[in-house]
């Protein structure tokens, strides 16, 4: 045992790019193998023809992309947008009044700064059976609305569009609130000083330094927010009825219930391109540095 | 210069938090509610917790998730620390594309990762079960400890190791008797998000796990579908509690540099 040590670190000790290449070896094979593969897989598999039981017969075929152009793919995909869209500005609204308390939260900031990251890593499952429990028609929500008399029956609120859109938001705030406030933080007081001296008024201060200083946060935590409601399948799986379908349900359908692998291959492969295309806007935004935003 | 807070931006982050607290603490308050049906309180019981030990079917999803929890986190804390050790310690050709090429299965939504495993498992004619859950869960989980690994390796002081080496240790001992003491918060923190990761999912599970390996999220779900019941509160209670303690103790393992 010993023997071999000394060998490999013989070895090793005058190859550096072998020295970083063992030690990123296993996990890069693994990141290979089963997840850039699969990957790959799943494009080849999206223009092949469908197989009769699940699977794809061999042969190419454009036609599963063809599909999406039909209204009822259209839609879907529109719905996608318009919604995870929705659910981002909505997000941003609420999402960073509370990083700014957070970041200005003093001697409560490590406390709020938790309460945040906690439903950022709780069960996704749990988190929407929560908000099944509060808007079914037995629900709480119902209920104290029948009890305070704002409604006299119980009104349907789960299987609808507001049900999805509570659940999204209420699943992807927290991605939201983490970035802008990280930028928010490493603001320069000393800024806002100065602008005070000369005679900015609060309302000014925060439009002409404070905002244009968080909009590396902010692009960050749109980002954060945009790209897993575009890939989500369990909130309109559980909270939207059968005509809130969503890109990510359309997916899951095809692989269970429908047994057309290639099509729903095409529509996972149409998630990652968009999800690519996103990540690209971010970095080229990223890279125009606005953290150094000009203070006009 | 202390900034003061306007009062609205209290008011309203205040019921920014209530939207994000309230539901889950609801949920686990009618846990304890004596009633099948009602959302009025009707008194305090632990029959719905006593009920899900009279069920096989959440026994055997908890202990499929346990297995699986740790046989992954085992795989991708030390595969994740292995590479995190090779970006601070290292340069080497194509670095930058590699870091980059680590964030992609983070923004990768899960469900694709979990079709596009689906279709390899079934080419290749891998029976769907336990393993190919673990398969999926390292995948997936792998850059999560990657990044946290890395933080703590950034920020430490590299001197005690050269101090080390200088007195004649050489670079096995010093890795062991120095660099990983130092370094096993970050470690044992990104083992806690792993375990995490693993133990909470649900999408990329229920692609690659066959009859028979369903995980303890795959039984909660199929219970959702099925009807709400109080049931779902207790077992959910149990996998907020587990969680939160887990965060909780990474969030501290990472703070205290």
């Amino acid at each position: 045992m010993a023997a071999v040590r000394e060998r490999l670190l013989a070895w090793l000790h005058p190859r550096p790019q072998a020295r970083a290449w063992a030690l990123l070896a296993p996990g890069t094979l693994w990141l290979l193998l089963f997840f850039l593969v699969p990957l790959i897989i799943m494009f080849v598999y999206s223009m092949m023809p469908r197989g009769i039981y699940g699977g794809v017969d061999p042969g190419f075929t454009l036609e599963h992309y063809r599909r999406f152009f039909d209204p009822l793919y259209l839609d879907i995909l529109r719905r996608t947008f318009v919604w995870s869209i929705a659910c981002t500005a909505i997000c941003l609204v609420l999402g960073y009044p509370v990083a700014y308390a957070i970041a200005r939260g003093g001697q409560w900031k490590n406390l709020l700064l938790f309460l945040v990251v906690l439903p950022f890593w709780t069960s996704f499952l749990v988190r929407t059976f929560a908000m099944i429990f509060l808007l079914r028609d037995s629900g709480l929500v119902n209920n104290w609305m029948l009890r305070l008399g704002v409604i006299e029956h119980s009104i349907t609120l789960l299987y609808t569009p507001f049900a999805v859109m509570a659940g999204l938001v209420y699943g992807f705030l927290p991605f939201m609130i983490l970035p802008i406030y990280a930028s928010l933080e490493k603001l320069d007081l000393s800024l806002l000083e100065a602008a005070e001296v000369l005679g900015a008024r609060p309302v000014e201060r925060f439009r002409r330094v404070t905002l244009p200083l968080s909009m590396p946060g902010v692009v960050a935590g749109c980002l954060l927010v945009f790209i897993p409601a575009l890939g989500s399948f369990l909130t309109a799986d559980l909270l939207g009825g059968a005509k809130q379908m969503m890109i990510g349900n359309l997916v899951q359908n095809q692989f269970s219930a429908a047994r057309n692998w290639p099509f729903g291959s095409a529509a996972s492969f149409i998630v990652m391109a968009l999800v690519l295309l996103a990540v690209m806007f971010y970095l080229r935004v990223k890279d125009r540095a606005p953290g150094e935003a000009p203070l006009r | 210069m202390s900034v003061r807070l306007p009062r609205w931006v209290l008011g309203f982050s205040a019921l920014v938090y209530a939207f994000l607290h309230v539901p889950i603490l609801v949920l686990m308050v009618f846990s304890f509610n004596d009633s099948k049906f009602s959302v009025n309180w009707s008194g305090f019981t632990f029959n719905w917790y006593h009920r899900l030990l009279e069920r096989p079917d959440i026994l055997r999803g908890l202990r499929a998730s346990l297995i699986v929890g740790g046989a992954s986190t085992v795989i991708a804390t030390v595969l994740g620390t292995l590479i995190a050790l090779a970006l601070a310690r290292h340069r080497f050709r194509g670095r930058t594309a590699f870091e980059g090429f680590l964030y992609v299965p983070i923004v990768t939504p899960e469900i694709v990762v979990g079709i596009s495993l689906l279709i390899l498992f079934a080419l290749v004619k891998v029976p769907l079960g336990l393993t190919t859950i673990v398969i999926a869960h390292v995948a997936f989980s792998l850059s999560f400890v990657v990044i946290v690994v890395l933080a703590r390796l950034e920020g430490m002081d590299r001197t005690l190791e050269e101090a080390a080496m200088i007195l004649g240790a050489d670079e096995v001992t010093t890795f062991w008797k120095v660099t990983v003491p130092q370094l096993w918060p970050g470690i044992l923190s990104g083992a806690l998000l792993a375990f995490t990761i693993s133990f909470d999912d649900f999408v990329i599970t229920s692609f690659v796990s066959g009859s028979g390996s369903s995980t303890l999220p795959i039984v909660v779900y199929g219970m959702v579908r099925r009807n709400v019941e109080p049931s779902i509160n207790a077992i959910s209670t149990i996998i907020l509690l587990v969680t939160t303690a887990l965060i909780y103790a990474a969030d501290r393992l990472v703070r205290n540099k």
